[in-house]
This record gives C-alpha cells, sequence and structure tokens, in this order.
C-alpha cells in the first residue's frame, strides 16, 4: 500500500488506516464517522485526498485534445474554470468521472479517481491525438480538500483574498500552489494542490486554526446525501452516462465529437433501459451496495449501487438502478434487505441541500 | 475500556451477565469501536426463542452490517427499546444502557463456558489490534 505525504500525521492523530485503491488512508479519525461529517457541514472538515492522480495536458491544442476524450464541453468555460466531466470508451462505457481545470488557454489539468489513475494514464496516453500530451503529475501533487462554512475564512487566514472564488473556480497562485474551489460534500470548499514537501505543514496550519481532520467514511456519507456518484459503485465499465444521470454533462451535439459518442448516440436512440435514481428509505433497515430492488410484487428491478443512514438528515438513503418506467420520482418500491423487503421511494438527489450562505 | 469482570465474554464479541435466571446480552466495547458509529439493530421480539452460537439479529453501522451471535439459549424476555430510537447508545455504553437482550436461559450454567474479563481481554489483544 502506498503512504500519502501525510500518512504519518493520519497515524499520529489516531487515524484508522485502510487500503483504499492501493493507498494507504484513514478511514476514520477517533472522532468519528458521525461527528466528523457532522463537523464538515457545521464547520469545516479536511480531508487528505492525495490518492487522486492529476494528468496534465500543456500546448497550444490542450483545450482541444481534452475535449476530444471527455463528454462535457470544456470549451464552453473559461480558463480559470473547472467542469465536471465523465470519459467514455468507444462502447459508451464510462472509464471514470473527473475535473477538468482550465489554469490557461494552453494548460489543463485533470484530477481522476485513484482507482482509475493507472488506466486512465495508459488510456489518454494511447488515445489523445495532439500537441499537447497528457503527463501523469500523481506523484507530483499532494492534494488536501477543505470544506465546510468555514473553510473560506480558514483559508483566508493562510492566503489571503484566496478564497474570493465563485464555486468551481481554480486558479495557479505559483508554480507549486493550485486552489480550486471545488468537493465532493456540497458544502463551500476548496482543494488544494500543493507540492508533497509541503503538504505536512499545510496540513498542521489547517488543523492548528480548527480544520477537523475528516477520514473516507465521513467523505462517502457526505456524497451520498448529494446524490454524488462514485466510481466503482454507481459507475462503472458497464454503465453509460445517459443512465447514470450524467446527460447534463454529455454534450451528443459538441463540436469534434469525442469518444464513444457514437456508442452514445445509439442508446439515447433506441431509449435508456434503467436510471440511476435516489431512494429514501421508508421501512426499518439500511440499503447497501448490490442489494436487490424489488417492486410491490417482488419483482426484481435493479440494485443498489450505495446507501447509508445519513447522518444529517438521521434517516437511510440510498442510489440505485433502476429498470424503466419504475424510476419515476415518487414511485413506491422495497429493498431486499437480507432476505427482508423494506420499503423505499424513488426522490430525486439531492437528499440534503447546504443551506446557501453568503460569499 | 477495559470488560468488566462481572460479565462473559465470547468470540463474536457479545458479553453476558446472569442475574437469578435472567441473562443480560450486549456487544462488548471493542465490538462498538470496531463497527464504528452504530446505526441500526435488528433484535427479536419477547417471546423468540435463541440458541447459543446462532445469530439473533444483525447491528448495522454506518460502514456494515454484522450478525449478532447468541451466547445462551432461552427465551427472550425483554428487548431495549431504546436501541429503536438511540441505537448509538451501544456506541457510548455498550456494557450498560446499550444492553440488547434479556433471555430467560434453560441452563445458567452455559455461562460457565464463556471467557471470563481476563480470558477475553487477552482474546482481544491476540487479534492484533
Amino acid at each position: 500500500m502506498k503512504p500519502t505525504p501525510l500518512h504519518d500525521r493520519h497515524v499520529a492523530l489516531g487515524g484508522r488506516m485502510v487500503d483504499f485503491a492501493g493507498w494507504h488512508m484513514p478511514i476514520q479519525y477517533p472522532a468519528g464517522q458521525v461527528e466528523e461529517h457532522r463537523c464538515v457541514r457545521t464547520s469545516a472538515g479536511l480531508f487528505d485526498v492525495s490518492h487522486m492522480g492529476q494528468l496534465r495536458f500543456r500546448g497550444p491544442d490542450a483545450l482541444d485534445v481534452v475535449n476530444r476524450l471527455i463528454t462535457n464541453d470544456l470549451a464552453a468555460v473559461p480558463v480559470g474554470k473547472a467542469q465536471y466531466t465523465a470519459f467514455c470508451r468507444d462502447d459508451g462505457g464510462i472509464l471514470d468521472d473527473a475535473i477538468c481545470y482550465r489554469l490557461a488557454e494552453d494548460d489543463v489539468m485533470v484530477v481522476v479517481n485513484a482507482s482509475n489513475t493507472a488506466r486512465m494514464v495508459a488510456w489518454t496516453a494511447e488515445r489523445a491525438t495532439g500537441l499537447a500530451r497528457p503527463v501523469d503529475q500523481s506523484e507530483g501533487w499532494a492534494l488536501l480538500a477543505l470544506q465546510g462554512p468555514e473553510a473560506p475564512a480558514l483559508l483566508e487566514r493562510i492566503l489571503p483574498g484566496g478564497a474570493a472564488m465563485a464555486p468551481y473556480a481554480v486558479r495557479a497562485v505559483t508554480e507549486d500552489l493550485i486552489v480550486a474551489s471545488t468537493g465532493y460534500t456540497g458544502e463551500r470548499g476548496f482543494e488544494l494542490f500543493v507540492r508533497p514537501e509541503a503538504a505536512g505543514a499545510l496540513f498542521d496550519r489547517l488543523v492548528a486554526d480548527g480544520a477537523h481532520p475528516i477520514g473516507l467514511a465521513a467523505r462517502d456519507t457526505l456524497r451520498l446525501e448529494l446524490g454524488y456518484a462514485l466510481y466503482g459503485n454507481e459507475l462503472d465499465l458497464t454503465t453509460n452516462p445517459l443512465e447514470a444521470g450524467l446527460g447534463w454533462v454529455t454534450r451528443l451535439d459538441k463540436a469534434g465529437g469525442f469518444i464513444g459518442r457514437d456508442a452514445l448516440l445509439a442508446v439515447k436512440a433506441a431509449g435508456v433501459q434503467r436510471r440511476l435514481v435516489g431512494l429514501e428509505i421508508v421501512g426499518r433497515g439500511i440499503a447497501r451496495h448490490g442489494y436487490p430492488v424489488l417492486s410491490s410484487t417482488g419483482e426484481v428491478l435493479g440494485e443498489v449501487t450505495s446507501g447509508t443512514q445519513s447522518p444529517t438528515l438521521g434517516r437511510a438513503i440510498a442510489m440505485a438502478y433502476v429498470r424503466r418506467p419504475h424510476d419515476a420520482v415518487g414511485t413506491t418500491l422495497a429493498v431486499d434487505v437480507r432476505g427482508r423487503p423494506v420499503e423505499a421511494r424513488v426522490a430525486k438527489p439531492p437528499f440534503y441541500r447546504p443551506p446557501v450562505r453568503p460569499l | 475500556m477495559g470488560a468488566p469482570q462481572n460479565l462473559r465474554y465470547t468470540k463474536d464479541h457479545e458479553w453476558a451477565r446472569l442475574d437469578d435466571d435472567v441473562v443480560t446480552v450486549g456487544i462488548t466495547a471493542y465490538a462498538q469501536d470496531q463497527l464504528g458509529d452504530i446505526v441500526y439493530v435488528e433484535a427479536p421480539e419477547a417471546g423468540a426463542r435463541v440458541a447459543a452460537h446462532e445469530t439473533f439479529g444483525t447491528v448495522e453501522s454506518t460502514k456494515s452490517v454484522s450478525d449478532l451471535v447468541s451466547p445462551v439459549t432461552g427465551t427472550v424476555s425483554e428487548t431495549n427499546d431504546r436501541l429503536v430510537t438511540d441505537p448509538a447508545v451501544m456506541n457510548s455504553d455498550p456494557y450498560g444502557e446499550g444492553w440488547i437482550m434479556k433471555v430467560a436461559v434453560t441452563n445458567p450454567s452455559e455461562l460457565q463456558a464463556l471467557m471470563t474479563a481476563e480470558a477475553y481481554e487477552a482474546y482481544v489483544g491476540s487479534l492484533g489490534h
């Protein structure tokens, strides 16, 4: 298992370390998952996400090169902004979901999932066409996510003026520090790309200023309350963006097209067979990954992709693929919880919407 | 938290306490720590039969599901209603308010086969945590 540059700090803080996509990562600290979750919703949490991968495209055609690889249209956002997208194979299956950061006209950074980094490095090297070649910078960056209503104030203390960013913006402060107003929690917050040797001091400073270290377990419940997909649960090579609720980042009419477009046009023409939906669990029980989803008469309609007890809402929520036409919001279904049908209702995520706070 | 001296323990990390012919059952501090935040408990109703070494319910934390294995054989006389609305009490007070069920046992000597506090602590120590 690979350590991140912050590994020794996690251990010193009492973090429970687990293997995650080949990395030795803290699943939770002594505060515990529910308390960590609450800290992010009410104050500020600090996540080590250095395991994520960075691919850098530099060159006069960087924008076009990336745009031919992604389902979204990166030309639709200006330099200084970030964009969420999927990457698909020729058959429309999802290779990864990622965020593209437009750092300059000739400079795009793509942040991919740790579980897919090796595959994305290989795939982009094979399929990218143009002058801007993908460079794997994953070893060159540590990544800290500072998330929660107090995140802007904490960032201001170490980087005056730095928090004055609209959502989904990015700024290369120096060659060695990139600040982006992105995250995976639904809260206001920032992702800070720093050099591995500088990560420890930044982590210590933010913790000293009041940021709470947050493990992967709370990261998962935070994203699930927002209905954000997790690669390996909601998304994989057997799912396509149209059924996975990623139609909004799939620009089938994009100039120049993209890898997987023809397959997705065919899916669209035929109509998707199933859709990713949110489930509010009405009965007692927790729906877990892999549990069957049933109709009210017991017919299997699909499968749960993620499920948990929502710490903020105090009730069970889940995401699931459900065969059409049983995917309409409000439809009463059931989840087979270890042989026991538990009532569930189709809902449109987010399950929880953080209050709008002034910038 | 050390294992209380007045309880007996199983390798599945349940505890049992005999008062007259009724055994109170719960999970250990080690178990709740390993599970993490407990959010749901499924326990039998009063009147149900439970058997030693057999599953009698499940406990779910935010991250996983585990079977509950009964330390004794008998008839459930009472279950802890508080766990329905406040399952987290199993985390905060596993040996007290977080008890799961009371069982009217047919053979109180079953408890003699369970581990003492010392034996259980040695067992937990051997698990490498």
